[in-house]
């Protein structure tokens, strides 16, 4: 009854000879494309350099005088306007303006590379249930895998750097975008979709003046959800190489520094709240017209 | 009178695969014995009617009945399994793609039960849907958005969401969209069906009024007899995907072709559906007031009760007098069930 307790493994050398396999054929991949994948990313991470130094360069108080215009824009709540210019100004003040800059860049880029890669395929899932069938499991897997296991393969590819960082932030920050533009798309109102097929509007015109109007609000949720998600990555992002407010967490970790690691953690609490208010606010301004109606 | 649309031999089945159960309706299988042995739903069954042009066919029936299903043929927001819609001489069902939008876009305009007005949109922005869709430059579309908001009677609401509205303001919306587009059909699925009494007949009155200069094509479904026979020049009644019975107003009330269809019609106030021409006789020499032949015997009833010889002359459209109509005829036309024999 030997079968019953032992189980039936793989021998200890096939099984060494596997991993050895997998790795030997990764290492063989980076070393044949690593540099044009690298040359690839290159735009981007010249544009993250840039926004990086323009953030850097901008005065203080202009960069809280935006914030705070753009949460009057969005918000027109003077809390939120005066909460936002007052943590900015605290951040600041405390020591950490220049890694607060550095991540507020890098999330620029990651929600704006977000944006970009989940609004259309997020429309693709909506419109066809074959691709929602062979997305969703591949979102299930980006947002359940413990983020250090794909650091190990981009890390192999690209080295310790921005554009590793900024990847590894997106492709953890990404699914709630594509999940809630598919979503928002599928929960418009079918009579309202019918009437637009009988006044004969084509698919293009269904798509931009029905459904991603009507699901703007469920597209701003995901919005939301990216910056959230991927200001939580920030520090696990440092550990391969974006600077920011997660390089000195990490610093404060290996050296039990506990105000400094407070200090930055706060920072980013701040941050997260900020962004938060502010892009939800917005949703929820965008819905104002369902204000009055009876249902 | 010239026929708009014509549906010719139309069968709507809805199941995974309705081709082959044709055939076996085709065989003489019952909507009963397809539900229960086929899993299939024999939506509309044989359906063959013809529209007039410029007049207001209504298409009567209980929910389940399949009129809303019947309604959408037309503009083909649903396939039929076999048939043919027929519109201007033009086979709709041949229609491609591209073909048929246009045909949505300029021909053939619809109102909604539940008003389908874009809840994003202001009832400016939801008039000149339709146009918009046409390509029309937005300052055109404005333009005569506004004529028809005016219209219907929304203006000073133009900056309003539908939200903002009630349901008879909401589908006044409906109604200028539709009517927007200049498209000579209007389709009217129940359109009327979830306002109040009071808004309903307001509705009623503006379509009306509307239909009297504009001469449309409209096709109305409805569930309500009251309501189909307010407005219907013509009307089918359908039943179990069936029609059961088709014909003007009179005919339905004065000659209902089965115990299903004199069910409906017995509580209905005959004097708003029968007219003087229906019941005159022979005229005769006793003077009265003139009355048109197509006068309802309600309107009628007060003028005659006033007229000191109790009786009213007739007029045809020439205006010649071609017979009388006494007191005693508008009560028993009001009262008595069966007038078969003066149709």
């Amino acid at each position: 009854m030997d079968w019953l307790t032992e189980f039936p493994e793989l021998g200890r050398r096939d099984l060494r000879d596997f991993r050895k396999g997998i790795d030997e054929g990764f290492k063989s991949f980076t070393r044949e494309y690593g540099e044009s994948i690298e040359n690839f990313f290159d735009p981007l991470l010249q544009f993250l350099i840039w926004l990086e130094r323009l953030l850097l360069a901008t005065p203080w108080p202009l960069f809280i005088l935006i914030v705070a215009g753009l949460g009057w824009l969005a918000s027109r709540n003077i809390k939120i306007v005066i909460g936002s210019a007052l943590s900015l100004f605290l951040i600041g003040y405390l020591g950490m303006w220049e890694d607060t800059m550095s991540t507020v860049s890098i999330i620029i880029v990651c929600t704006m590379l977000c944006i970009g890669l989940g609004l259309p395929i997020g429309i693709l899932m909506s419109r066809s249930n074959r691709a929602q069938a062979i997305v969703t499991p591949i979102l299930d897997v980006m947002q359940t895998i413990p983020s250090f296991v794909y650091l190990i393969p981009v890390v192999m590819l690209l080295g310790i750097g921005k554009v590793p960082g900024l990847i590894s932030v997106v492709i953890y920050a990404l699914p709630p975008m594509i999940r809630l533009t598919n979503l928002g798309i599928r929960l418009v109102d079918r009579e309202v979709l019918e009437a637009a097929d009988a006044f004969g509007a084509s698919p293009w015109q269904k798509l931009i003046q029905v459904q991603i109007p009507l699901a703007l609000p469920n597209i701003f949720a995901g919005v939301n959800q990216t910056i959230m998600m991927s200001l939580a990555m920030v520090v696990i992002a440092s550990m391969i190489g974006v600077t920011g407010l997660g390089q000195p967490v990490l610093k404060a970790i290996s050296n039990q520094y506990l105000a400094m690691g407070l200090l930055n953690g706060l920072a980013i609490v701040a941050l997260a709240i900020i962004f938060d208010r502010i892009s939800q606010s917005y949703g929820k301004r965008l819905q104002n017209y369902r204000g009055g109606q009876d249902e | 009178m010239e026929t708009k649309i014509e549906i010719k031999n139309l069968y709507k089945i809805f199941g995974d695969d309705p081709q082959s159960m044709m055939e076996k309706v085709r065989a003489g299988v019952t909507k009963d014995e397809l539900n229960d042995q086929y899993n299939h739903v024999l939506g509309l069954s044989d359906i063959n009617l013809k529209m007039p042009a410029k007049g207001i066919q209504v298409v009567m029936g209980l929910s389940g009945s399949g009129k809303s299903t019947l309604i959408r043929h037309i503009n083909r927001l649903i396939e039929p399994t076999t048939g043919e819609v027929w519109i201007d001489g033009e086979n709709v069902l041949a229609m491609n793609e591209k073909q048929l939008r246009n045909f949505r876009r300029n021909r053939a305009s619809m109102v909604f039960q539940k008003f389908a007005l874009l809840p994003h949109r202001t009832v400016m922005e939801n008039t000149i849907y339709g146009l918009e869709i046409q390509g029309m430059p937005e300052k055109d579309a404005k333009k005569q958005a506004a004529h028809w908001i005016d219209r219907v009677g929304l203006s000073g609401y133009e900056e309003n969401y539908p939200g903002q509205l009630s349901g008879g303001m909401q589908q006044r919306v409906g109604l200028a969209r539709a009517l927007a587009t200049d498209a000579d059909i209007l389709l009217m699925d129940e359109a009327f069906s979830a306002l109040d009494p009071l808004i309903r007949t307001d509705m009623q009155n503006i379509l009306l009024d509307l239909q009297k200069e504009l001469h449309k094509t409209i096709v109305f479904i409805t569930h309500d007899l009251e309501e189909a026979l307010r407005i219907g020049d013509q009307i089918a009644v359908l039943r179990d995907g069936e029609v059961i019975q088709q014909g003007t107003p009179q005919q339905i009330v004065l000659k209902p072709k089965d115990d299903y269809i004199a069910d409906f019609t017995k509580d209905i106030n005959r004097g708003r559906v029968i007219q003087l021409k229906t019941i005159m006789h022979e005229p005769n020499d006793k003077p009265g007031p003139e009355l048109s032949g197509d006068m309802l015997v309600e309107d009628a009833a007060q003028l005659v009760t006033e007229s000191p010889s109790s009786q009213a002359r007739v007029t045809n459209k020439a205006g010649e007098v071609v017979g009388v109509v006494g007191i005693n005829d508008l009560i028993r036309a009001m009262a008595r069930p069966d007038l078969e024999s003066r149709l």
